[in-house]
């Protein structure tokens, strides 16, 4: 379904949280790369499952424990179809992108990471793409090193590949960065790395939501991502590994569920994916995330990145056409985030201004503080798109933008 | 609040674009950094405190408007003032800021700094206008680094009667 004047009414209605007022204004919600919002098909779903579904998975035989774990694991194939894994069992649920990394951080890296070997990450990565790996490479001796970028927000794919050596054993990259919206060359750097020998992780917190994904065609052994900012809930997000990796891994966390048989002596653990789904798992947030995933693909993901990429465009040159605005992350290709700073004026009164107007944006170093730093500055205000904003949304900001002008001139 | 003009007033401007008592004595005999990791504010302090007199004070740093601001109209309110006054300001001020005090009703001694009794509605920078008077307090006892991050604040229930 392309999205356009026609029609992006009817998407909005389905979001009942955009009809709230924020400082007596229609809420202008532009942070959607912090957390999307929710739309009534997802809450139905919610409703439903605590009404009628719900109970522990993969334990009792009764009725409603038979029936959660059959919706528990649906959604787990509605995410394997969702980004064309080659079988379910490469899809294990976590609380989202954060405990994804660490998963493979824990149960690949302290296994097969050694002293002196090297781990690859990019100069844009999220603080949950850079805090595992140091605390691991601190823990094994490892060593970190960095692909830079140029002032647009680019990686330097000439720099990349000088990187690597005979000790690079790990490659974890952003798909797409929160902070910049820099959408990087995945299947090339992907293509490199694997040439070498490496394995890959690709973040893909912020790509997942806006882009057509395809983990065979991308080739990368490992893909993180998060429900919430998806149309799902919290405490829900994904780990894609091929099933070679998954099956070499140590277990991330020991308890029930993950076993296949305990003794005081041995304990012999499951198979993929269930080896990393300790206790309990948020069976609600799994069957709401499989919802908002039939919701996206409804609409389409191409169409999705399609009108995404056009608020993006009208955004980018409604916003650096105001003189004493600099736009932050200027790369050929893009996410639709803007990143931006105004002459003179800290950030956090910026996105305390906007607030005034109802316009929710994101202020402050977005966890990439190294990112922040490359670019010298303490913080940036992020407006953040998703396929429910419109036109007349950007031109709010921009008004609010120049009130803060005003303000401070 | 809904009307930012009831914070963002000329003063508070006024004394972002030009802060007063803006360096460091160069023969400090108090000093202290004030941090929030999470915003970037970072302002130093130094003053020079003889007996129980603060009779120099600056500051310098970079931060939000709301910060800056205060840290300017602070080195302002208790230059010339006793240890003892600028402790019961930054009380008071804290006590303003968190909504403990109302600054109308109460009896204090805020003055021009009531313009900072908006930020109290909005939480999440209560901690910029606070920093520098958490600074200040932590200079007074000598203690080299402060920080009001995570929390609004810090020092709860440090004597502070609402």
């Amino acid at each position: 379904m392309r999205i356009d004047h026609s029609n992006i009414g009817q998407i909005r209605s389905d979001f009942p949280i955009l009809d709230l007022k924020v400082s007596g204004k229609p809420l202008v919600y532009l942070d959607n790369a912090a957390s999307s919002q929710m739309p009534q098909q997802v809450i139905d779903r919610i409703v439903r499952y605590q009404k009628e579904e719900h109970s522990n998975i993969h334990r009792a035989v009764h009725y409603l424990s038979e029936l959660a774990t059959r919706e528990y694991e649906e959604a787990r194939v509605k995410v394997q179809r969702f980004i064309n894994a080659k079988e379910s069992r490469e899809v294990i649920f976590t609380r989202g992108t954060t405990e994804a990394i660490n998963l493979v951080a824990h149960g690949y890296g302290r296994a097969f990471i050694g002293k002196g070997d090297e781990i690859i990450l990019s100069a844009m990565e999220h603080h949950a793409n850079i805090v595992p790996w140091q605390m691991l490479a601190e823990e094994k001796g490892a060593k970190i090193r960095v692909i830079p970028m140029n002032d647009a927000g680019e990686l330097l794919i000439d720099e990349f590949k000088a990187l690597f050596n005979e000790r690079t054993k790990f490659l974890a990259l952003s798909h797409v960065s929160n902070a910049l919206g820099t959408i990087n060359p995945v299947k090339q750097m992907v293509d490199y790395a694997r040439s070498r020998g490496v394995p890959v992780l690709l973040d893909g917190a912020q790509a997942a939501p806006h882009l057509a994904l395809d983990v065979q065609a991308l080739d990368c052994d490992f893909y993180a991502f998060s429900g919430h900012k998806m149309c799902g809930p919290t405490g829900i997000g994904v780990l894609y590994g091929k099933a070679e990796f998954l099956e070499k891994m140590h277990p991330f966390m020991g308890g029930g569920d993950m076993i296949l048989s305990v003794t005081f002596e041995k304990t012999t653990y499951n198979t993929i994916p269930t080896k990393f789904e300790a206790g309990t798992p948020p069976i609600m947030a799994a069957i709401a995330f499989g919802a908002a995933l039939d919701y996206l693909g409804g609409i389409g993901l191409t169409n999705i990145a399609a009108y995404e990429h056009h608020l993006l465009e009208y955004a980018t040159q409604r916003i650096s056409a105001i003189s004493g605005v600099r736009i932050i992350g200027t790369a050929a290709h893009k996410a639709a985030v803007v990143s931006f700073e105004i002459e003179g004026v800290h950030p956090h009164d910026v996105g305390t201004i906007l607030n005034a107007d109802g316009v929710a944006i994101r202020t402050g170093h977005h966890c990439a503080q190294p990112v922040m730093d490359r670019f010298h500055v303490p913080a940036t205000a992020r407006a953040s798109f998703a396929f429910y904003n419109t036109e007349e949304e950007v031109d709010k900001l921009v008004a609010s933008i120049r009130k803060v002008q005003e303000m401070f001139a | 609040m809904s009307d930012m003009k009831q914070l963002y007033q000329e003063v508070i401007l006024d004394h972002n674009r030009k802060p007063r008592n803006w360096g460091a004595i160069a023969d400090a005999n108090r000093h202290a950094d004030g941090h929030n990791p999470l915003c970037g504010d970072h302002i130093k302090l130094t003053m020079n405190v003889a007996g129980e007199k603060i009779e120099a004070i600056a500051f310098e740093g970079h931060g939000c408007a709301i910060c800056k601001a205060s840290s300017s109209m602070m080195t302002g309110a208790v230059k010339g003032k006793t240890v003892q006054e600028a402790e019961m300001l930054v009380e008071e001020f804290r006590g303003m800021t968190t909504g403990k005090l109302d600054p109308e009703s109460q009896e204090n001694h805020l003055g021009k700094l009531k313009v900072f009794a908006g930020v109290k509605d909005l939480p999440s920078r209560v901690k910029c206008a606070i920093l520098p008077w958490h600074t200040l307090h932590a200079a007074l006892h000598s203690e080299n680094s402060t920080s009001t991050e995570g929390e609004a604040d810090p020092v709860p229930d440090s004597g502070m009667v609402a």
